[in-house]
């Protein structure tokens, strides 16, 4: 699989499970079979969303996985990340606690339209936490993932409070990515119009990050 | 600024590309939406997001781009017209300045592209009036960006729910998550933290969601600015 048909390309390199996330992705998708099958087989995601029509429910789903994977990340930088500077620690706790209102207001509101909130995933981050420039860097690559992941999937949603619950949470996504990327001196906002990637591209991308 | 980022600042005609494929193909119309009226709630440390206040559910797309164009056409200027003042000497905040100026422009380009496509009259470039914001000097000018993109990011979430077409909903998510790039970095430079604490007006985040602005309230925001 090349690197260039990954939704995050800069996450290629990092190392999970002892081998570089490419090789693992190559390897898992070979012996799976369909990227489906392999997600279903964690229990993560229904085979409901990985059809074609997926409903507000597992959309929100997806974004609360999505959620899951920014907030312990973030969890994990603020204990093991050495180097960091008082204002940068502090920005990782901010981050830190606005994902984890992201993903209590997304289990609600899966809750409030009836539906069962996806379980928390375990995950293994490698040695994204190795240095304080592996932290920036897979962060600014989270932060841009999510950011196109929610206006990927934002124009399927059918409700429109769904939508307005989306829109509050990816207009912060975006805030916290261009403030990452201040941090690591790199354009905050590169591009006019900012990506949308599709679904199970952003499942594929991060699934590596899930621990089996 | 390091070699890369810089090169990366640098127009990206793929993005544009992207931006006119999201509306290719005639759009479908898509069906009714029921809007959910809902009060909003303002208290700050909920742990749902505020609901979606009833806005501007009368809007067609026309409108709403035409809106979004002003907004785009309000901040090209402004840029343009704080880079032509020479205010701004820090290279880094200048080149931010630029590029920030460069994509809204582009915002320009491609929702007149895009309105004209739609069989729309696209709205003319308004006169606008910035010479008191630029007279009272460099705090006053940064302070003045801040607040306009963390409108616009306001105004594109105020409207997203109102939008008919899919096609167009995924442009407008696509220039409204820039927008919220631009506002935080500004805010972040302004001192008043990525969410912009303080007394920016009306726009701003409440905790970890951001908060919409309706049609009404951002227009009668950004009336000083025009001439």
């Amino acid at each position: 699989m090349a690197s260039s048909r990954l939704v995050a390309p800069e996450l290629a390199t990092i190392k999970v499970h002892g081998m570089t996330r490419e090789a693992f992705l190559m390897r898992s998708t070979l012996a799976a079979g369909a990227a489906y099958g392999t997600l279903s087989a964690t229990g993560l995601i229904t085979k409901a969303l990985a059809d074609a029509g997926s409903g507000d429910v597992d959309i929100l789903n997806f974004a609360l996985t999505l959620e899951y994977l920014e907030n312990e990340f973030y969890v994990r930088a603020a204990k093991q990340v050495k180097g960091l500077s008082k204002y940068e620690s502090d920005l990782t706790k901010e981050l830190r606690d606005n994902e984890a209102e992201h993903v209590d207001a997304l289990a609600a509101t899966i809750k409030k339209l009836g539906g069962k909130a996806a379980a928390k995933p375990t995950f293994d981050f490698g040695d994204a936490f190795a240095s304080r420039a592996s932290y920036l860097k897979t962060a600014n690559t989270l932060e841009d993932t999510g950011v196109s992941a929610y206006n990927g999937a934002a124009p399927a949603i059918t409700s429109t409070e769904v939508l307005a619950a989306a829109g509050s949470i990816v207009q912060i996504e975006a805030r916290h990515a261009a403030l990452i990327r201040l941090v690591r001196d790199v354009a905050p906002a590169p591009r006019a119009f900012d990506k949308a990637s599709e679904m199970d591209a952003v499942l594929s991308a991060v699934k590596p990050f899930i621990a089996a | 600024m390091t070699d890369s980022a810089l090169r990366e600042l640098a127009d990206d005609p793929s993005s544009r590309k992207r931006f006119f494929k999201m509306l290719g193909g005639a759009g479908a119309v898509s069906a009714a939406t029921v809007f959910l009226a809902a009060c909003g709630d303002d208290e700050d440390e909920q742990s749902e997001p505020p609901a979606a206040a009833a806005v501007d559910n009368n809007n067609s797309d026309l409108e709403i781009l035409n809106y979004a164009l002003t907004l785009e056409f309000l901040e090209a200027e402004f840029y343009d017209k704080v880079i032509a003042s020479g205010l701004v000497k820090d290279k880094k905040v200048a080149n931010l300045a630029k590029q920030f100026g460069q994509t809204e422009q582009e915002h320009v380009d491609a929702l007149t592209a895009t309105i004209k496509k739609l069989g729309g009259t696209p709205v003319m470039a308004p006169k606008t009036k910035f010479e008191e914001t630029l007279e009272k000097g460099l705090e006053e000018v940064l302070n003045t960006a801040a607040t306009v993109e963390n409108l616009g990011a306001a105004a594109y979430l105020g409207q997203a729910g109102s939008i008919k077409n899919k096609e167009v909903l995924a442009a407008a998510l696509a220039i409204h998550t820039v927008e919220a790039r631009h506002a935080a970095a500004l805010n972040q430079l302004v001192g008043r933290g990525f969410m912009g604490d303080g007394e920016l007006s009306g726009s701003i985040p409440t905790g970890a969601f951001a908060k919409p602005m309706d049609m009404a309230a951002v227009n009668e925001a950004v009336k000083p600015f025009l001439a």
